[in-house]
C-alpha cells in the first residue's frame, strides 16, 4: 500500500475542485448549484489541510483557515438559501433558467 | 472747477428713470401721467446740471492758454489684458461732448413734456417714459465715452433703444418690419465700425481716443508709421480703419447705402421720431467723424474726401426724394437724411486747425441749429397728426386756422432750415457752404443746388398742411393739443430764431483754439437767393390749389416715379438679399448642414448603435453564462502572472 503523499491529496481536492465547478455551470436546480459551491469550498479546504499537514507540520496555520472556511462557508450558505427562497417567491421555480431578466 | 458729480448725475439720472420706470412703473395708473411727471422731472434736473457744466467748461475752467482742452475727470480701468494695454472707461469732456450734452438733454427735455400731452390715453405710458430714459442715458454716455471701445457699447444701446421706441406699436406689423429693419440695417454697418476699432486699437496700441489719436497723427511715432505702412490691396492699414469707422458712423446717421432704415422708422411714435431720428441718434455719426477728426484730418486725407462725397451725395439724394413724398413724416425724415449729409460734408471739407478748420465749426453749428429746427418740425408734425389722425398731405389743408401756434412755429422752422435770415439755419449754413466753396468747387455747387430744393420741399410741405386746400368738413374742432404740447414749440422755436447768433467758433473749433466768426455777408446773398426762389415755385405750386404740380409730375415722367418710390433702394436691396444672397449663399449653407453635418453626426450614432447591438448577447441574464466568463479570465491572468511576472 502506497502511503498518501501530498501530491495524492493535492489530485484529489483539484478533482474536486473542478467537479463543484462543471457542476455549478452546469446544473439547473438552484440548490444543486449551491451543492456545487460547496464542493468547490471543501476542495479549497483539503488544499490547505495538505499543505500544512505536508509542508508546515510544526504549525497550524492552515487548520486555522480550514476552519474560517468552513465558518464563511455556513453562512454564504444560509444567504444562498434566502436567496433561492426570494427567487422561489417570484419566479414559483427554482430552475436558473427561468431567472434571466437581466438581459439586453 | 468742475463738479466731477454733476457730470456723472447727467447720465445716470435718465438711467434711474429707466430702470425706476421699467420696474415699478406697472403700479403707476396710465392716466395720470405719475411716470411721464417723474421722468420728465428727472431730466429737467438732467438738463440744468448740463447747462451748468457747459456754462463752467465754455466760460470758466476750460481754456488753458487760450486752448479748450480735453479733460478726463474720471477713469476707472475695466479690463487690463497686460500691462500696457487695457480698456479705461471713463467721461470726456471737451468742446463738442458738451454741447452735445446741452442738445441732448433739451432737445429730449422737449419730447418729455411733449409727450405727457401726445401719449395721453396710451396703455403703456410708463413703458415709453421708461424706454425714453434708456435712449438718453445711452446717447448721454455715447457723447462722454473717453474710449473708442465704451462708445461702441453705448452705440450698441442706443441701437436697442431705437429698436425698443419704433417697435412701440408692436402690434402693427409695419412697425415691427421698420424696427427689425433699422436695427439690423445699423448692426451690420456697426460690423464695419468694429472691424475699425480693431484695426485703430491694433495699430495704435490703445483704445483711449486721447492716447490714440495722439499716436495716429504724430508722423514720427511707430504707431503712425506701422499704420500707414502695412498695406491691403493697395490702401493703407490705416485708411481702412478710418473708413470702416465711417462705415458704422454712416449706418448710425442714415448715410447713402445706409439710408434705407429712417423712413420707414417713422412708424414710431412722432415724439420718439423727434428725439432719435431728427436731433440726437442720427448725429452719432457725425459725432463720431468729430471725435476721430484729427486722424481723418492729419493722417488719412483720402478717408476724409470719402465722408465729403457721400456726404453731399447723400445730400443731394435725399432732397431729390423728399420733393415727391406725400407722407409728412417721410419728407421730414428725408430732410433728415439730407440735412446730416450736409454736417458730414462740412466735416469732409475741413482741414485739421485755424481758418481751415471752419468746416468743422460749421458742422457741430449746424448740428445745434438742426436740433433744434428739426425736433421743432417733428412736433409740429405730431401736432398736426394728432388733430388730423392721418400723415398723409392730401388729408391736410387750410389748417392755419385750427392750429395757430403750430402755424407759427411750424413756419420758422421752415424759414430756419430754408436758410433765411435771421434765423437760425441761415448761419450755420452760410457757414458750411463757406467752408465748401474754400476746399472743393464740386461740393459747393451741390450744396447749393440742395439748399434750394429744401427750401422748395420744406415750403411745399408747409403750404401743403396750412394753405391749399380748405380744410373737409371732417376734421374735428378740437383745437391744438393742451399746454404741454405748445410750450416745447415754442422753446423750440426760440432756439430756431436765435440759436443762430451764437459765436460757434468760440467755442467749437478742430484744434480747440477759438476762431473769429466773420460774417461774409456778399458771399451769403446766393445761398439766400436759392432758398427765396425755393419757396416762391413752392408757393407759386401750392398755396391754392391748382393742377401745377400734376403737370410738372408728368413732364419729368419717370424721374418723378423714381423720386416716389425712393429710387428704389429698398426694391434693389430686398432683391440683392433674396434672390442672390438668399439662394446663392442661404441655400447652399442649409443644405450643407441639414445633409452633411446632420449626416456625420448621425453616423456616429448609428455606427454606435450597430456595434452595441452586436455586441449586446453577451448579457444573457444567465449567471452560468458569466461565471463562465469569470473563470475564463481568471484562468488568463493566472496564465499571464505565471509567465510574465519577473
Amino acid at each position: 500500500m502506497l502511503q498518501p503523499g501530498l501530491y495524492h491529496i493535492l489530485f484529489i481536492s483539484t478533482a474536486l475542485f473542478f467537479i463543484g465547478i462543471y457542476g455549478f455551470f452546469s446544473r439547473r436546480n438552484l440548490i444543486t448549484i449551491l451543492m456545487s459551491v460547496e464542493l468547490v469550498l471543501n476542495s479549497v479546504n483539503l488544499n490547505f489541510i495538505a499543505f500544512n499537514k505536508y509542508l508546515w507540520a510544526d504549525k497550524l496555520d492552515g487548520l486555522f483557515f480550514a476552519i474560517f472556511v468552513i465558518a464563511i462557508a455556513a453562512a454564504e450558505a444560509a444567504v444562498a438559501i434566502a436567496i433561492i427562497i426570494n427567487l422561489y417567491r417570484s419566479h414559483h421555480s427554482i430552475d436558473v433558467e427561468k431567472a434571466e431578466e437581466m438581459k439586453y | 472747477m468742475l463738479n466731477e458729480t454733476y457730470l456723472l448725475l447727467i447720465p445716470l439720472l435718465p438711467l434711474a428713470g429707466f430702470v425706476i420706470l421699467g420696474l415699478f412703473g406697472k403700479y403707476f395708473n396710465p392716466a395720470k401721467r405719475g411716470t411721464g411727471i417723474i421722468g420728465t422731472l428727472l431730466l429737467l434736473i438732467s438738463a440744468l446740471l448740463a447747462l451748468y457744466v457747459a456754462y463752467g467748461y465754455f466760460f470758466e475752467f476750460g481754456k488753458a492758454d487760450g486752448v479748450y482742452q480735453k479733460l478726463i475727470p474720471f477713469q476707472y480701468t475695466w479690463l487690463q489684458f497686460s500691462e500696457g494695454v487695457s480698456i479705461k472707461m471713463g467721461a470726456l469732456i471737451d468742446p463738442i461732448s458738451l454741447m452735445m450734452l446741452v442738445v441732448i438733454t433739451f432737445i429730449s427735455l422737449m419730447v418729455h413734456i411733449y409727450s405727457l400731452g401726445y401719449m395721453k390715453g396710451e396703455e403703456r405710458f410708463s413703458t415709453y417714459y421708461s424706454f425714453l430714459g434708456l435712449f438718453t442715458f445711452s446717447m448721454l454716455g455715447l457723447v462722454m465715452s473717453s474710449n473708442i471701445f465704451q462708445i461702441y457699447i453705448f452705440w450698441e444701446l442706443v441701437g436697442i433703444s431705437s429698436f425698443l421706441l419704433i417697435g412701440f406699436y408692436y402690434e402693427k406689423p409695419s412697425a415691427v418690419a421698420a424696427c427689425k429693419k433699422a436695427f439690423i440695417v445699423t448692426r451690420f454697418a456697426d460690423l464695419g465700425f468694429l472691424i475699425g476699432i480693431l484695426i485703430l486699437s491694433f495699430y495704435a496700441r490703445t483704445l483711449d481716443f486721447n492716447t490714440l489719436i495722439e499716436r495716429l497723427t504724430s508722423p514720427g511715432s511707430t504707431e503712425f508709421n506701422m499704420a500707414v505702412t502695412s498695406s491691403f490691396l493697395g490702401i493703407s492699414a490705416l485708411t481702412w480703419g478710418m473708413v470702416l469707422v465711417f462705415m458704422g458712423g454712416a449706418g448710425k446717421s442714415a448715410m447713402l447705402p445706409f439710408h434705407i432704415w429712417l423712413p420707414d422708422a417713422m412708424e414710431g411714435p412722432t415724439p420718439v421720431s423727434a428725439l432719435i431720428h431728427a436731433a440726437t441718434m442720427v448725429v452719432a455719426g457725425v459725432y463720431l467723424v468729430a471725435r476721430l477728426f484729427p486722424v481723418f484730418a492729419l493722417s488719412t486725407p483720402h478717408a476724409l474726401e470719402l465722408v465729403a462725397y457721400v456726404g453731399a451725395i447723400t445730400a443731394l439724394f435725399a432732397a431729390i426724394i423728399a420733393c415727391a413724398q406725400t407722407d409728412i413724416k417721410r419728407v421730414l425724415a428725408f430732410s433728415t437724411i439730407s440735412q446730416i449729409g450736409y454736417m458730414m460734408f462740412a466735416l469732409g471739407v475741413a482741414k485739421y486747425g485755424g481758418e481751415a478748420g471752419l468746416g468743422y465749426t460749421a458742422a457741430m453749428f449746424h448740428l445745434f441749429t438742426h436740433a433744434m429746427f428739426k425736433g421743432l418740425l417733428f412736433l409740429c408734425a405730431g401736432s398736426v397728426i394728432h388733430f388730423i389722425h392721418s400723415n398723409e398731405m392730401k388729408d391736410m389743408g387750410g389748417l392755419r386756422k385750427y392750429l395757430p401756434i403750430t402755424h407759427i412755429t411750424f413756419l420758422v422752422a421752415c424759414l430756419a432750415i430754408s436758410g433765411i435770415p435771421p434765423f437760425a439755419g441761415f448761419f450755420s449754413k452760410e457757414e458750411i457752404l463757406l467752408a465748401a466753396s474754400q476746399n472743393n468747387q464740386v461740393i459747393y455747387w451741390i450744396g447749393l443746388f440742395t439748399s434750394g430744393l429744401t427750401a422748395f420741399y420744406m415750403f411745399r410741405l408747409y403750404f401743403n398742411i396750412f394753405w391749399n386746400k380748405a380744410p373737409s368738413s371732417s376734421v374735428k374742432s378740437r383745437g391744438e393739443g393742451g399746454f404741454v404740447m405748445i410750450l416745447p414749440l415754442i422753446l423750440l422755436a426760440i432756439g430756431a430764431v436765435f440759436a443762430g447768433f451764437i459765436p460757434f467758433g468760440n467755442f467749437v473749433t478742430s484744434d480747440g483754439k477759438p476762431l473769429e466768426s466773420v460774417f461774409h455777408w456778399q458771399f451769403s446773398i446766393l445761398p439766400v437767393l436759392f432758398g427765396l426762389v425755393g419757396i416762391f415755385i413752392a408757393m407759386k405750386m401750392y398755396k391754392k390749389e391748382n393742377q401745377i404740380p400734376d403737370k410738372i409730375a408728368a413732364s419729368f415722367g419717370g424721374f418723378y416715379e423714381a423720386a416716389l418710390h425712393k429710387f428704389y433702394f429698398d426694391e434693389i436691396y430686398l432683391f440683392i438679399t433674396k434672390k442672390i444672397i438668399f439662394n446663392l449663399i442661404g441655400k447652399p449653407a442649409a443644405w450643407f448642414d441639414k445633409n452633411v453635418v446632420n449626416s456625420l453626426v448621425n453616423a456616429t450614432g448609428n455606427t454606435t448603435e450597430i456595434f452595441s447591438s452586436k455586441i449586446k448577447r453577451i448579457q444573457s441574464g444567465k449567471v452560468q453564462q458569466y461565471a463562465v466568463y469569470f473563470l475564463l479570465a481568471t484562468v488568463l491572468m493566472a496564465v499571464l502572472f505565471i509567465y510574465w511576472w519577473k
